[in-house]
């Protein structure tokens, strides 16, 4: 029973990611005959409606480092979902054996 | 979430950096001592980081064509109580501003305010209401993480606006559109963010059943405060 919860839980999670996907278009590409960038950043978009709100605000700090490219940006967003993910799988193996060796136990 | 570097006034950015540092610094408090406690925590613990981890690095499309990520810290608020999040979250922002140039240094206060503070005390408020009223467990893990999520991004709206307030319309105005940026584009992330947590919940209450008996979960009324 719970694990068809589950299984239907993560198919919800794929179907709401990729609806978006599908359901936004792409806008015509502007009068520069660039294409419209979609699925940027909401933190991005946040920063234009700065921009526009307080157009002579200057940010008064500079990021220490930066990603030189977007992969090497990607690189260290993968790692970070690797290392949660990796423990969080190591958690998991661990529980379901001890609760397998739980069960042969109180078989014997 | 992430405010970016430098686009908070210097008053707000230290503000938001006094609001927070009390709460993180409890937070480790309660951490440590629920440690000494109970060690068989532990791994829980880790469990919750590592879900934080993983959530607030995955940036997900959204109806509104632009891309956010969840946060990750229903979990946790509703395992360990809403302050031993603060500094797990306070750990993965400086982990962003440090190495990734997302969210910044000079708004971690404010970040570690909405994302570390806000949303896991909303989680473990609604977690604790939900189980009043006494909707299934499942429903009230659900309800706490995607609306802990979404009052994360609120709060960033609410910051902003008041930062930036519109020169026409004030604060409401500013606050409407900031939302417009960063509310609307999480809700399906929330919802999501809901569906995961009850999802690595489940696998809680199979396989660690008598930790979250001796944490009080479950079988008691409220989660642990």
């Amino acid at each position: 029973m719970k694990r068809h919860q589950n299984l239907i839980l993560m198919f919800l999670v794929v179907i709401l990611v990729a609806v978006p996907l599908w359901m936004v278009k792409r806008p015509a590409p502007g009068p520069d005959g660039k294409k419209v960038a979609i699925f940027a950043g909401a933190d991005d978009k946040a920063k234009e409606t700065i921009s526009v709100i307080a157009p002579q605000y200057k940010p008064w700090f500079k990021p220490l480092m930066e990603p030189p490219s977007g992969e090497i940006g990607s690189l260290l967003f993968a790692l970070q979902a690797a290392l949660g993910a990796g423990f969080i799988g190591y958690w998991l193996g661990c529980s379901v054996t001890r609760a397998k060796l739980r069960r042969q136990k109180s078989e014997t | 979430m992430h405010i970016m570097e430098g686009f908070l006034p210097v008053k707000h950015a230290i503000g938001w950096s006094i609001a927070s540092a009390p709460v993180v610094a409890y937070g480790l408090h309660t951490i440590n001592k629920k440690i000494r406690e109970n060690p068989e925590q532990r791994m829980l613990l880790g469990v919750a980081a590592a879900f934080t981890f993983v959530l607030s690095a995955l940036k997900m499309p959204s109806v509104t064509g632009s891309c956010s990520h969840p946060t990750g810290t229903g979990l946790g608020a509703v395992l360990f109580g809403p302050a031993a999040v603060a500094p797990i979250g306070a750990v993965v922002l400086l982990f962003q501003a440090l190495l990734l140039a997302h969210g910044g240094l000079t708004t971690l206060g404010a970040n570690v305010f909405s994302m570390a503070i806000v949303g896991p005390f909303a989680a473990a408020a609604v977690f604790r209401l939900a189980r009043t009223v006494r909707l299934p467990f499942g429903v009230a893990v659900f309800l706490a993480a995607s609306l802990g999520d979404l009052l994360t991004y609120v709060t960033t709206s609410c910051q902003l606006a008041l930062a930036f307030p519109d020169p026409a319309g004030g604060f409401a105005a500013s606050f409407a559109k900031f939302a417009g940026v960063f509310a609307l584009t999480q809700i399906p992330l929330a919802i999501s963010e809901g569906f995961l947590t009850v999802i690595v919940m489940n696998a809680l209450v199979r396989f660690n059943r008598e930790e979250l008996t001796s944490m009080k979960i479950e079988t008691g009324q409220e989660a642990q405060a």
